[in-house]
């Protein structure tokens, strides 16, 4: 049973994902729908990486001159921040060169430092990295001498990392201000299920000839921890986004010989199949991935009721679109505040999960210094 | 159509509705506000600029100044900004507004508009040529803007130089002059034909105002200016009038610091600021008296320009 788009009559113009589903779409823009575009792709990050793929489709020209300094500028960003990632690996694979591990980064920085198609016009906010549990305070002491450290974090927000996550608080750097996010894992313990860290760190890959000494994971299991990601993280400002880098990282590994069943026996083997479902049903659904029959049979066994089915597709329908006013409709804020709570209700128990939500919607915001004056 | 050909009520009608397309320079914008004091400030100040026209289903910074939805409205007002639909700033107390928009909106052209090097300056113009003038607060450098442009120079921007990477010419932004403190009263003294809107007290930077732009400065504002000069003004209270050649290598290093994008745009940055560093003078400045100061200006730009024609 696939997810029509037209179940929605009263379905909002999500144009952003209309146009990576057929670029044409464009030659029929008024200046109110490229108006309307540029401001969807911004609240969804993807202005710089629709800027590329119109660049592949020869397309820059179709851009009116008033919107295109909007693209251009966007992709200027993106490039400048590329070399920057890979700058700032380097700078963490020297500082944590005395660690018995190799370095393994982890979403946008894999796609970076590994060349891939999904690096396209990507932004970031701050790089990942994976390192073996049992060598943690290490890295952090290590990191912390190279000039990164943690800080802004409420007292209760700095345990609930230490206590319950499967990363320790983002250290950002002192001068040049970048963020690392160090894992252990790429999911809570307390999820309720748990892809053991050892069997990802068993398949790592050299991300490439130009990153010595810097590693990926395998194709299967970058994807299925982008699938995860999606779905177990309680805030999707950036969902489209999410799902266009599956969208990248699936079209270009389905060429390779058994890439499929691979992929759905390794989800079976690390607990994932449900999340790859999910991952694949909504990158369909927002953007035509191609995804052979018979990958729905052997997803079957995960598959879930229709009754939930229908339930989940009202909300992943409305929450990954752009966080933009002009996709909402009367239920997207309740679409979003049910991933919210669902990828929660996934990643800790609810004596676990009801006191943190409570002190999340009534006393953090209260406390919550993070924004910037004005300057 | 200009905006001071909107009544005042078709203004706050629009503003508090739909909102109001405007242009500036080279960036659209709608501002959309319910507030008594954005509509007087947009009023007061923005007259000469065009919000109607053929294009105007295209905006490039969608911006929004109300107060937040939340309980507190009732017992300590305040005004959000919203960039379309994102708030970049904490709330500030309601009778901030006016500036707020003017804050946000440079936050909006700094953190977007990466096809311009954008260094944070003044730029003012004369017989073609620009002076860009960079300084920490303080050094009374909207002082000076705001002193030459009322002697004839044309404002190109109060607070954000736009280096057209293409081209390396400056474009011009002549949104209103920011004024603090004792410069509101300087400026007042200074000419009778100032228009200054009305004050917002105890702001983060003390007491703001803005100067209404001067009219040709906003009827030429799509003619871009070639960098002739970057001058660092100096204002101390009894100051001789001086203006003394100053390093271009030094310069270079602090426009590349003090720009918004520099390092955002890699090579190109470097290139771009070199270009410019290649065509322009630098001095330092300084002064105590403001017409003494415009006076220095006037020699330099007439030297210059008569440097050209031989």
């Amino acid at each position: 049973m696939h997810l029509s788009r037209h179940t929605r009559a009263d379905a909002p113009k999500d144009l952003v994902s209309r146009m990576l589903r057929s670029p044409d779409t464009l030659l029929r823009f008024s200046m109110a729908d490229w108006d309307m575009l540029v401001r969807q792709a911004r609240s969804a990050g993807l202005l710089a990486r629709i800027h590329n793929v119109l660049a592949q489709h020869n397309m820059i020209e179709v851009i009116p001159a008033e919107a295109r300094w909007h693209f251009d500028s966007a992709a200027t960003l993106a490039n400048k921040q590329q070399l920057a990632v890979r700058w700032e690996v380097e700078q963490i694979r020297t500082a944590l060169a005395g660690l018995d591990c190799p370095l393994v980064v982890l979403k946008g920085a894999a796609y970076v430092t590994a060349n891939l198609p999904a690096a396209s016009g990507r932004l970031f906010n701050d790089i990942d990295i994976l390192v073996p549990r049992s060598l943690l305070n290490q890295a952090e002491a290590a990191l912390m001498l190279a000039g990164w450290h943690t800080s802004g974090l409420s007292p209760y927000d700095e345990r609930y990392y230490r206590r319950w996550m499967h990363e320790i608080p983002p250290m950002q750097h002192l001068h040049r201000a970048t963020v690392i996010d160090v894992h252990h894992a790429i999911l809570p313990d307390t999820a309720r299920y748990f892809p053991d860290p050892q069997k990802l760190l068993n398949r790592i890959v050299p991300a490439g000839d130009d990153m010595p000494g810097v590693y990926v994971f395998s194709a299967e299991d970058r994807i299925l921890h982008s699938a995860t990601h999606l779905f177990h993280d309680g805030e999707l400002p950036h969902g489209l986004r999410d799902l266009t880098d599956l969208d990248l990282l699936l079209r270009h590994e389905a060429a390779a010989p058994h890439f499929w069943p691979r992929l759905v026996a390794r989800a079976d083997k690390l607990q994932l199949g449900r999340s790859l479902y999910y991952a694949l049903r909504y990158t369909q659904y927002f953007l035509d991935t191609p995804v052979p029959e018979k990958v729905w049979d052997d997803l079957r066994p995960v598959t879930p009721h229709s009754a939930l089915l229908k339930l989940m597709d009202s909300i992943f329908s409305r929450a990954l679109a752009p966080a933009h006013a002009s996709c909402d409709d009367a239920f997207s804020s309740v679409a979003r505040q049910a991933a919210y709570v669902r990828a929660h209700w996934l990643r800790m128990p609810a004596h676990l999960l009801i006191p943190h939500l409570l002190h999340k919607a009534f006393i953090s915001p209260y406390l919550d210094n993070s924004t910037a004056k004005p300057a | 159509m200009k905006l001071l050909q909107l009544s005042s009520s078709d203004l706050r009608q629009q503003l508090a509705g739909e909102g109001i397309w405007l242009r500036a320079g080279p960036f659209s914008l709608t501002i959309r506000s319910k507030i008594p004091h954005v509509a007087e400030g947009l009023a007061d100040l923005y007259g000469q600029f065009e919000v109607r026209s053929s294009r105007q289903a295209f905006a490039d910074f969608h911006v929004e100044l109300n107060p937040p939805a939340i309980l507190r409205r009732w017992f300590r007002p305040q005004v959000s900004f919203s960039f379309d639909g994102s708030l970049p700033f904490k709330p500030l107390p309601l009778d901030q507004a006016y500036p707020m928009l003017e804050w946000g909106l440079n936050w909006c052209v700094s953190m977007h508009a990466h096809h311009y090097l954008i260094i944070h300056a003044a730029v003012v113009e004369k017989n073609g040529l620009a002076a860009i003038l960079p300084a920490p607060p303080g050094s009374g450098k909207s002082t000076l803007t705001a002193g030459l442009v009322l002697s004839g120079w044309r404002l190109l921007s109060d607070e954000l130089t736009l280096i057209d990477r293409k081209t390396g010419l400056i474009h011009a932004l002549p949104r209103p002059v920011s004024l603090k403190n004792q410069s509101i009263e300087v400026i007042r003294q200074f000419s009778s034909e100032a228009f200054i809107n009305r004050a917002t007290h105890d702001t983060t930077k003390g007491t703001v105002a803005h100067m209404r732009p001067p009219k040709s400065s906003v009827q030429r504002q799509y003619e871009p200016a070639r960098p002739g000069w970057v001058i660092f003004p100096k204002w101390r209270a009894d100051a001789e009038t001086l203006l003394t050649p100053r390093s271009k290598a030094q310069t270079f290093m602090f426009l590349a610091q003090n720009a918004f994008n520099y390092s955002h745009l890699g090579t190109d940055g470097f290139r771009v600021g070199t270009a410019l560093i290649g065509q322009v003078e630098c001095y330092d400045f300084q002064y105590g008296q403001l017409h003494e100061a415009v006076a220095a200006f006037n020699r330099l730009a007439d030297t210059s320009t008569q440097d050209a024609l031989v």
